[in-house]
């Protein structure tokens, strides 16, 4: 296949991923700020700016006033954001018409629908009544996408370039939340315990769409190491870190069969793979989690620029 | 011509009002239709374009939106011995333009002998001196041709142009054959309709066929290139790899390699044998052509006159579909094939001979007048639908430029019915077949795009210009 196709296609799947997971903290900050003073409220917004990377842009335009319709229109539709959502979802769907030979009819259709919805949704501004309907049809758009990949497309060097986007930016969120809210949230751990730390923790579960899992996992009890450790390392949660490279492991994996080597992104991934496998949560913890996921995190955007550079996504 | 003229000749109806023969079968299956059930079908073939991203746009257009051309789902029926005849006359126009185009770029016999002007090629910049003393691989200048015919009687089918550049609207013909099948399934038991939708397969096997000396022990790579996605025909180069099985590539894809033309892929650099170009000549070659382009390949001229690479269609072939050169089409097929024109031209009047241009001059709110490089519908009069005064500034550019300029009487063009939501009323229509030259013959697909004026009485079928399209069916004997 082309090097700017699967260029198209690898973003065209970090878009679409990034779509879902922005919806995803608007969710869960909107829970959150639903239920408390309109300090602790905008407390709770700032931190969903500064997760996404937006505060700097987000404070150009509104200095620090964060209200809760002011902060997710900007997410979901401000020009003057060009990471907005909708924005995100015209980028993915630009991408799968250029690479539209190389996705199934049912794929493009999903992408093309998913577009044509959220044009409308967002094309005037959200209030918290519609915020919930705009929030399902994102997510909605992102589990369609993936069942029509499941169920249509070969499982070839292209799948395993979607595949590939898809993980590198799910890794990539799971462990900015992470880091957001451990560091901002948490300074020490001996907060844990409180009442509150337990609504705080429950709501990062909830924007990674973990909490039942987790509650289910580990009877209800809510810590701050086993909720880290379950994000970290639980291989069976699919938003975890360890899940995320095990499933790049085997997308690599296919292209080195597929294409009769390995590459240095090989290399890389291996490294960083097996270091999730082997450490334990006490290590981490022994290291700093913010030290930990800064080094995931950097570590995450090496390893997509190798992927960009040995398959030619860009000459 | 505000209102069609009644003397129209509409393909569905016969003067009485009854079914002609073509239509037996389908005015039938029309009558037995619950009424509305049409027109629900109708948004739900839009409802459908939509979703699958049949879309187009408009050159010019500000805010680039994507447009659907309107579907019409009246089908327009060509019989099974009407078709006889268009296909041979196809064949053998194509088989002339083939012989001209080989011609001009050799010896030129045809202007040699008289029966051309030289001051044609002189002066016309789709004629292209680097194609001089050439041949393309397999002999084969218009690999894919999409000749307008246009119908003013029972039998009487007139070629309007021969588009041999890079002809555009396959996609509309499979796609709309797929719509109406997918809607209309009982129809198609009841009325036999010859396929379209093979012609994917028998592109890619032509152009297989047309592979250069370079390719010569393996199975031929075939790309199509596209100026990318925002050109008003990405759908169909889209369209087209996918079916045909072979890569979209942009010239940033692309460059030259060991004397061929590599493309980027995730494994490395791969030879293409064969590329199907939807970019126009001057932008296929920086370094021969315009230096500005950044659509085509850097030396891609020079791979292709030493036989690295096979372009489809070859360069230089807009020459045979030039206006001017048109109204000569009929001594070019005699001169070339020895034979009678089985198709004829629509009468024109060239404006670089002086009677001629007087009698254009004369007569301009009759005729419509055509720019000799235009297309798309652009920067012609139409005589009887334009005020004194557009009359009157159009004269004034003819006077300046009459050799930029033909005329051509307002015809009585062939009516078709469509959906109106007063039932079925009759439009302009013409049609466009696509043909298909490898050194193993002339290839015509039994249909086509049938382009529709959906106003009243309007002549223009353009899409740019709100025209729409018909599914084309040709009978089954």
């Amino acid at each position: 296949m082309l090097g700017r196709s699967a260029n198209g296609i690898f973003w065209l799947f970090r878009y679409l991923e990034r779509a879902e997971n922005t919806a995803r903290l608007i969710e869960a900050g909107f829970r959150m700020a639903l239920t408390r003073d309109s300090r602790d409220a905008s407390d709770e917004w700032r931190s969903v700016v500064v997760t996404l990377g937006l505060q700097k842009a987000y404070e150009a335009k509104f200095g620090r006033e964060y209200g809760g319709p002011q902060v997710f229109n900007f997410i979901l539709r401000d020009k003057d954001n060009p990471g907005n959502v909708l924005a995100m979802t015209e980028q993915a769907r630009t991408n799968a018409r250029m690479v539209r030979t190389g996705i199934t009819r049912e794929v493009w259709e999903t992408v093309n629908e998913s577009w044509m919805r959220l044009r409308d949704l967002l094309a005037r501004p959200v209030s918290e009544t519609r915020l919930g309907d705009v929030i399902d049809t994102i997510r909605r758009q992102a589990t369609q996408v993936r069942g029509a990949m499941d169920g249509t497309m070969l499982r070839n060097d292209i799948y395993n370039f979607a595949r590939m986007g898809t993980f590198v930016e799910r890794a990539d969120s799971t462990a900015r939340i992470l880091d957001v809210k451990y560091y901002v949230l948490l300074p020490s751990i001996s907060y844990v315990g409180s009442s509150l730390d337990n609504v705080q923790w429950e709501n990062v579960l909830r924007s990674l769409a973990g909490e039942r899992a987790y509650r289910w996992l580990n009877a209800g009890r809510m810590e701050a190491r086993g909720i880290a450790e379950f994000l970290v390392l639980d291989g069976r949660f699919p938003r975890s870190l360890a899940f995320c490279y095990a499933e790049l492991q085997s997308n690599l994996a296919h292209l080195a069969r597929e294409y009769g080597g390995e590459m240095a992104s090989h290399e890389i991934l291996r490294d960083a793979a097996s270091k999730l496998h082997t450490i334990t949560i006490e290590a981490i913890f022994e290291q700093g989690l913010h030290q930990f996921i800064g080094d995931f995190i950097a570590c995450n955007t090496r390893l997509a620029q190798q992927i960009q550079r040995d398959y030619r996504f860009i000459e | 011509m505000t209102n069609s003229s009644p003397s129209s000749y509409d393909e569905m109806h016969d003067a009485d009002g009854a079914a002609r023969a073509a239509y037996n079968g389908y005015c039938k299956w029309f009558e037995e239709q619950p009424p509305g059930l049409l027109k629900r079908k109708g948004s739900e073939a839009e409802a459908f374009f939509r979703r699958t991203g049949i879309t187009f746009n408009v050159y010019g257009a500000e805010d680039a939106e994507e447009r659907l051309i309107p579907f019409d789902m009246v089908p327009r029926i060509i019989t099974a011995h009407q078709w006889r005849k268009l296909s041979r006359g196809i064949e053998q126009r194509v088989r002339a333009l083939n012989a001209f185009l080989h011609d001009l770029y050799h010896r030129q016999e045809i202007v040699r002998s008289g029966r051309l002007p030289e001051r044609l090629l002189e002066r016309n910049a789709a004629f292209l001196p680097q194609m001089a003393g050439f041949t393309p691989p397999g002999g084969v200048y218009t690999h894919i041709v999409g000749i307008d015919l246009v119908r003013t009687g029972e039998d009487d089918f007139m070629v309007l142009e021969d588009n041999a550049r890079t002809p555009s609207g396959v996609s509309y013909m499979l796609e709309n054959r797929e719509t109406m099948m997918a809607m209309f399934p009982e129809l198609f038991t009841r009325v036999r309709v010859r396929e379209v939708s093979d012609y994917p397969r028998r592109l890619a096997r032509s152009l297989a066929a047309c592979a250069p000396p370079a390719a010569r022990g393996h199975k031929p790579v075939v790309a199509v290139l596209t100026p990318g996605i925002y050109n008003s025909a990405y759908f169909e180069h889209a369209f087209l790899a996918d079916q045909m099985g072979a890569e979209l590539v942009e010239g940033s894809d692309l460059r030259v390699e060991n004397g061929r033309i590599a493309m980027r892929t995730t494994r490395g650099w791969k030879s293409i044998d064969v590329i199907y170009r939807r970019v126009d000549d001057e932008y296929l070659d920086p370094l021969t052509f315009n230096a500005d382009s950044v659509l085509g390949v850097s030396g891609i001229m020079d791979v292709y006159r030493a036989g690295g690479v096979t372009i489809a269609n070859a360069p230089g072939t807009g020459i045979a579909d030039d206006k001017a050169i048109y109204s000569f089409m009929p001594e070019i097929v005699e001169f070339y094939t020895g034979e009678k024109p089985i198709l004829q031209n629509v009468p024109t009047w060239r404006c670089s001979e002086p009677d001629a241009l007087k009698y254009v001059l004369d007569n301009l709110a009759d005729l419509v007048v055509k720019e000799v490089h235009g297309s798309g519908g652009y920067g012609m009069l139409i005589g009887p639908t334009s005020s004194k005064k557009e009359i009157a500034a159009f004269s004034a550019k003819l006077r300046a430029r009459p050799d930029n300029y033909i005329a051509q009487p307002t015809l009585s063009l062939s009516t078709v019915p469509i959906l109106t939501k007063a039932g079925l009323a009759p439009r302009h229509v013409d049609l466009r077949p696509f043909v298909l030259v490898s050194p193993n013959g002339i290839d015509i697909t039994p249909g086509g795009l049938t382009r529709v004026a959906l106003k009243k009485g309007s002549l223009v079928v353009n899409s740019s210009q709100g025209g729409g399209t018909k599914d084309s069916w040709v009978l089954d004997d």
